[in-house]
């Protein structure tokens, strides 16, 4: 308990309370007038109930897409689902910038919709929404199918055949399960959506602001730290809001489960209807996944000369390219800080679930909800909090490469920290009870009994932690380092510049992060499917 | 079958205890689990403790084997006081209700979890779990998933996890609580057989009275905290110490008296007393073997409520004019039946004066 | 209860001293603070020619590091707020519409390089401004597809107020001035041509001839515009882009095989002059470096590198102009230009006015 709430106090709260307080005591006093000042602004206003409803809506519309799929993929056995699990996992790393050129090629012009229907999106909110749905389509997936997965089919069964219909069944036996499940999917996407920066901006186009953009101009552009900081607490009172309905739905749901080894529930699906609902999730899929990530693949290799791998090539040679070291290194650079910051989540996340599982009352559930905070928290302003605390050794890690997976952690920890607590929760401490009188030291016990049931879930937050760190940009951008660029810095550099070469090279550069992403979770499936074979 | 073992010495010679409780509390909120209670166990002895659930007995075990900390009181083993050592250093051995088998390792993985926590080389590891799974009675299950073995299967493992470290106490907390019954009484006479063959120091509790007689030497009955009586199989039977007692091991026919010479009065008449029982007011028990049928005009008439088979015996729940309800037992030929009215008479062999 | 307290406490020292000895590692390796090295602070465009940094650590015995620190107005306000305690020795690419702000929270240190003198007249600071050196200036002007006007066989336009004509019709696309720095350098530029009073209503011609906004210069110029490499790909459809001068010798330089003439042209009527300027940050841990650095940035290899490094134009007096520039682009003669001082004063109402104007 004690270096999580460390960890959190000096890399996040204060460095996070320091600019605000810049903002609001700018020479000794407080001057909390600022706050209804900023407030009564009618632009300020619209900017807030745009950002939450585009939220809420976000989110409705991603449960809905989503939770099908997160059936199919728990409950269907079918060919190539491993590599579609992890595909669809690889737009929640794709920076922004890249994702938004790509959705447009499906609802923006000349894209699929308009050639089919003539139908244009972009600009438009539904542009916003639909891209948030590809962005945490994985989100909802991942974690309620994994729950789904492992739910026992005969209480449904049961509720079946005490004359329940099979909607009845599933409303009143299987939703209830899954609730806490659902709920912290939809806090995520939430959180996650609530803070859009990228989509927002590049489909919504001009019109559409959020308080993310907000901040970020007030703080980047202005240096208006006193508006900023007003938006800050209105982004944290939101935020706040939102974690305190979930736990307190989390803690009217949350019930013992009776869980099974979900290879157990799998099967192929029978019956047309079965069919056609894995036929519906793999169109949405295709459509709203596989096709932009496809267009940018495409125009990766659709060189001047055709197709062909130039733009790979000159990917490796530094003269004449926007840095000083081949773009081919980011590479590199992305995977050392994904490493690094997937560690720190989990030893961090870890800690903090290990704690939270032992513990229980009001302090530690708000110290719950404080892990989630960094999601829901502006990059700009922990990156400016960052410059301003941690400037005085032994902390000046202001110019440390250091920094960066550290801000990436604190966005990794909360998955590991969601992931990890509910198969914590469920390890019987009889268990640890069980190996301590036959001779296990606490540690060992640990060691011998909880980390091998909760490697599994260990893995999937690593996974995830690993996933988020790798296609990290908002932290990463806002905070100083040395010229090795991780891969979404990279791109958006190239993007930024204008040529045919540049242009192609951060298509190749996407579609290699793509890559590295997809193979490195499909490693950790492969890893994860291997070792629960031998064991459960 | 329950004083065929050779014991080394009297229940509670404090020289030779191995186990010994001095004045143990626990206590959970306003209630006590453990209130002062004060426990030997000699070695090699099997002691049962007894009692309904709530009673504290599982928490007994837990404070044993160093799971649960204690208000007061101290937990001596083989002579050391226990406070501070940890519960992977007491060198107990504690089967747990439900088993607790580690889900995520086969059965061998399980059985030799104990002896990798002390270090014991691979190849004696291997050798041991053999032994023992011949032991239980599950030879060559070593690669079975526990998940696929059936309750008592798991129970066998359990038992084989328990005692292969060799610990110096083995701790059973409901042994065969989830087994059917029949499977039940066959397992029961194992353990007894195999403990006595081992050697190994028990404490076992158990909320069934039958499995604690067939397998102690010696009962500790348990009731909110505190000891309610203690001794052998036999004298726990014979003379219950208390109504408590007398009710949870099943004998309901239990009355307020007045003792005067040989007989007390009661709302059933006159029952007769054993010889040299103190004059005065008490509660008396007859047991149902002590309830003679006898010709409807020549004792307390009775109808007949209700006519249980119980294999060697009917049991007859007999409704008298005045007072409570009797249970008597009667051979299957003789028993009424339901409605018909009998008399009854008392045999003084059977009727005890609780405390 | 207490086995699992202790056990927690252990895994948590373990851990802690995992971050800490990371911490510390990293933390020595990246002090910057000894006399052989000197930082400098910049934003994620500057580049230069691996060559022409290690000749200059060469020569001086100065160790380089570049910490890049976001887009330009995101490096200029973490410098101010980071000011007395710098992150590093130097720093560039604060440019005329934020100098002021620089200025005025004093940031940098007074020093003037060696070879301030040769920096060209039109690039100077009024009053001698010792505190920040030019280095390197731009035109953001509007690019047009070559082959969209042959095509229609119409004549691209030259100035702002070709703009507003009826022929060139909704084929204007720009970027959001309160976060695009060449969007609030276009509308700086109809500010500095039609005064206080009169860009307002240029605007509101320019809003009815059909200008489209989008958020960002990617989105606009690798979308939108017809002419760039990425918008021939998606189609795009817009044949009028605010961008830079230097744009289309990019667009050369960045194609394979290189063509013999630039795809796009620019308006040479409708630029605004950008100027980007370097400091020693007051408080800097290796001054002496510091010197050293500012002094190279003016000098004549640097100068004659950075154009292609940074596509933009050398401030110093007799500097190649690189072969490509020459071939492929324009000199831009009479760029709208305004004082730092106007800028800041008036760029907080201009775009708050632009923005009900144009996007509501």
């Amino acid at each position: 308990m004690a270096l999580p709430v460390a960890f959190f106090g000096v890399f996040f709260a204060y460095p996070v309370a320091a600019i605000v307080a810049r903002g609001l005591k700018p020479d000794g006093s407080w001057r909390f007038g600022r706050i209804t000042e900023v407030l009564g602004q009618s632009d300020i206003q619209q900017v807030l109930w745009f950002t939450t409803w585009q939220a809420l809506a976000s989110t409705a519309l991603t449960l809905l897409v989503a939770l099908p799929g997160a059936y199919v993929f728990a409950r269907f056995e079918f060919r190539g689902k491993q590599v579609l699990r992890a595909v669809v996992t690889v737009p929640f790393v794709l920076p922004t910038v890249v994702v938004g050129t790509a959705f447009l090629a499906l609802i923006g012009r000349g894209g699929l919709f308009d050639e089919l229907w003539g139908m244009r999106l972009d600009t438009t909110v539904w542009a916003i929404l639909l891209a948030h749905v590809f962005f945490n389509y994985a989100v909802v997936v991942r974690t309620v199918g994994g729950l789904w997965a492992q739910l026992d089919p005969r209480q449904e069964e049961a509720a079946r055949m005490l004359g329940a219909s099979r909607a009845r069944a599933w409303r009143t036996v299987t939703l209830p399960a899954l609730a806490p499940a659902v709920a912290a999917a939809a806090l995520m996407v939430f959180l996650f959506t609530f803070t859009s920066f990228g989509v927002v901006q590049i489909l919504g186009g001009p019109a559409y602001s959020t308080l993310e953009v907000e901040i970020y101009r007030q703080t980047a552009q202005l240096l208006d730290l006193p508006t900023a900081a007003v938006l800050t607490l209105v982004q944290f009172a939101a935020v706040g809001a939102v974690l305190a309905v979930h736990a307190w739905t989390v803690r009217r749901r949350e019930s013992a489960l009776k869980l099974v080894d979900a290879s157990a529930t799998v099967r192929r699906p029978r019956g047309a209807g079965q069919w056609s609902l894995l036929g519906f999730v793999l169109l949405t899929v295709a459509l709203l996944i596989l096709l932009p990530l496809g267009v940018l693949v495409q125009r990766s290799f659709d060189g001047p000369d055709g197709f062909g791998f130039l733009y790979y090539e000159t990917l490796r040679s530094a003269d004449g390219g926007a840095f000083l070291v081949p773009a081919i290194d980011a590479i590199g650079n992305s995977l050392r800080y994904a490493v690094v910051a997937t560690a720190i989540a989990v030893v961090i996340g870890g800690l903090a679930a290990a704690a939270l599982t032992r513990r229980a009352g009001r302090l530690v559930r708000g110290f719950d909800a404080l892990l989630m905070l960094p999601l829901g928290v502006s990059a700009v302003t922990v990156g400016f909090g960052f410059l301003i605390t941690l400037d005085e050794p032994p902390l000046d890690l202001r110019a440390s490469w250091f920094l960066v997976p550290l801000a990436q952690a604190l966005v990794g920890v909360p998955f590991v920290v969601r992931t990890m607590l509910p198969v914590l929760r469920a390890v019987d401490g009889r268990l640890r009870e069980a190996a301590a009188v036959l001779g296990a030291s606490p540690l060992r016990a640990w060691r011998e009994v909880d980390f091998p049931l909760v490697r599994r879930a260990l893995l999937i937050a690593a996974g995830f932690a690993f996933a988020v760190s790798l296609g990290e940009f908002g932290a990463t951008v806002f905070i100083a380092r040395p010229d090795n660029p991780t891969l979404p810095v990279a791109v958006a550099r190239l993007l930024g510049r204008a040529g045919d070469l540049n242009y192609g090279q951060a298509m190749a550069l996407s579609t290699i992060l793509m890559l590295v992403c997809a193979v490195s979770l499909l490693l950790l499936e492969r890893l994860r499917t291997e070792r629960t074979t031998g064991e459960f | 079958m329950t004083a065929t073992r050779a014991k080394s010495g009297a229940a509670g010679a404090a020289a030779e205890a191995l186990l010994r409780l001095e004045d143990v509390t626990v206590r959970f909120g306003a209630g006590a689990a453990l209130d002062g209670v004060g426990l030997d166990v000699a070695e090699h002895e099997i002691v049962c403790v007894l009692g309904p659930s709530g009673s504290g007995k599982s928490t007994l075990l837990r404070v044993v084997a160093g799971l649960q900390g204690m208000d007061s009181g101290r937990v001596v083993l083989g002579g050391r006081d226990q406070s501070g050592v940890p519960a992977h250093k007491r060198g107990v051995g504690l089967m747990f209700q439900d088993h607790q088998l580690f889900p995520q390792r086969d059965v061998a993985g399980n059985v030799a979890f104990g002896l990798r926590m002390h270090g014991v080389p691979r190849a004696e590891q291997a050798q041991r779990v053999a032994e023992l799974l011949d032991l239980v009675g599950l030879p060559g299950a070593q690669k079975r998933a526990v998940s696929a073995l059936s309750g008592g299967e798991q129970q066998r493992v359990a038992l084989a996890r328990a005692l292969a470290p060799r610990p110096r106490l083995l701790m059973l907390d409901e042994p065969l609580g989830q087994l059917d019954r029949s499977l039940r009484e066959r397992l029961v006479v194992e353990l007894r057989e195999l403990f006595d063959e081992l050697g190994t120091t028990v404490l076992a509790v158990t909320h069934d009275q039958g499995e604690a007689f067939a397998l102690a030497d010696r009962v500790v009955v348990m009731r909110d905290g505190r000891i309610a009586q203690s001794g052998t199989p036999l004298e726990v039977w014979r003379n219950p110490a208390d109504e408590f007692v007398a009710r949870f091991l099943g004998f309901d026919n239990v009355v307020d008296a007045t003792v005067t010479g040989e007989a007390a009065d009661t709302v059933w008449g006159k029952v007769p007393v054993p010889e040299g029982t103190r004059e005065g007011t008490c509660r008396l028990l007859v047991r149902p073997a002590g309830v003679r049928l006898v010709g409807a005009r020549d004792g307390l008439a009775c109808v007949v409520a209700a006519r249980t088979f119980r294999g060697t015996h009917v049991a007859l729940q007999l409704e008298p004019l005045g007072g409570p309800r009797l249970e008597a037992a009667c051979a299957l030929r003789h028993a009424p039946a339901v409605g018909e009215t009998v008399g009854v008479a008392f045999d003084s062999g059977d009727v005890v004066v609780l405390g | 209860m207490s086995t699992i307290k202790k056990a927690s406490v252990t895994a948590a020292a373990v851990g802690l001293g995992l971050v800490a000895v990371t911490a510390c590692s990293s933390d020595s390796g990246s002090k910057a603070s000894d006399s052989k090295s000197v930082t400098l602070v910049t934003h994620d465009s500057f580049n230069v020619s691996k060559s022409v940094l290690k000749d200059f650590e060469k020569t001086s015995g100065y160790k380089v590091r570049v910490l890049e620190d976001g887009d330009a107005g995101q490096a200029v306000n973490k410098a101010i707020l980071s000011k007395g305690n710098p992150q590093g020795d130097v720093f560039f690419g604060v440019d005329n519409t934020l100098l002021s702000r620089a200025l005025d929270n004093d940031v940098f240190a007074s020093y003037e390089a060696k070879g301030a003198d040769l920096i060209l007249p039109q690039y100077r600071l009024a009053g001698g401004e010792k505190r920040v050196t030019p280095i390197d200036s731009g035109d953001i002007c509007v690019n047009y597809d070559k082959k969209y006007f042959a095509d229609k066989k119409l004549a691209p336009p030259k100035t702002l107020d070709d703009l507003i004509k009826p022929q060139y019709k909704n084929l204007l696309v720009t970027e959001n001035a309160s976060t695009s720095s060449p969007g609030l350098g276009f509308v700086l530029g109809t500010a500095a041509k039609y005064g206080d009073d009169g860009w307002e209503s240029y605007w509101k011609k320019l809003k009815a001839n059909g200008v489209k906004v989008v958020d960002g210069w990617e989105q606009a110029y690798n979308e939108e515009f017809s002419g760039s490499a990425g918008g021939k790909k998606v189609k795009g459809d817009r044949p009028l882009v605010v961008s830079y001068a230097s744009s289309p010798p990019v667009e050369v330089l960045y194609a394979k095989p290189q063509p013999k003439e630039a795809p796009t042209g620019v308006a040479t009527g409708t630029c605004f002059r950008q100027v980007e300027y370097a400091g020693l940050l007051e408080g800097a841990k290796n001054e002496k470096g510091g010197k050293a650095l500012l002094d190279f940035m003016i000098s004549k290899k640097f100068q004659d590198d950075m154009p292609l490094q940074m596509f933009v134009n050398p401030v110093r007096e007799a500097a190649q102009t690189p072969e490509l520039f020459r071939k492929f682009g324009v000199t831009v003669d009479k760029p709208q230009t305004m004082a730092p001082k106007k800028i800041a004063d008036n760029r907080e109402q201009w775009v708050k006015s632009w923005t009900s104007l144009v996007l509501k």
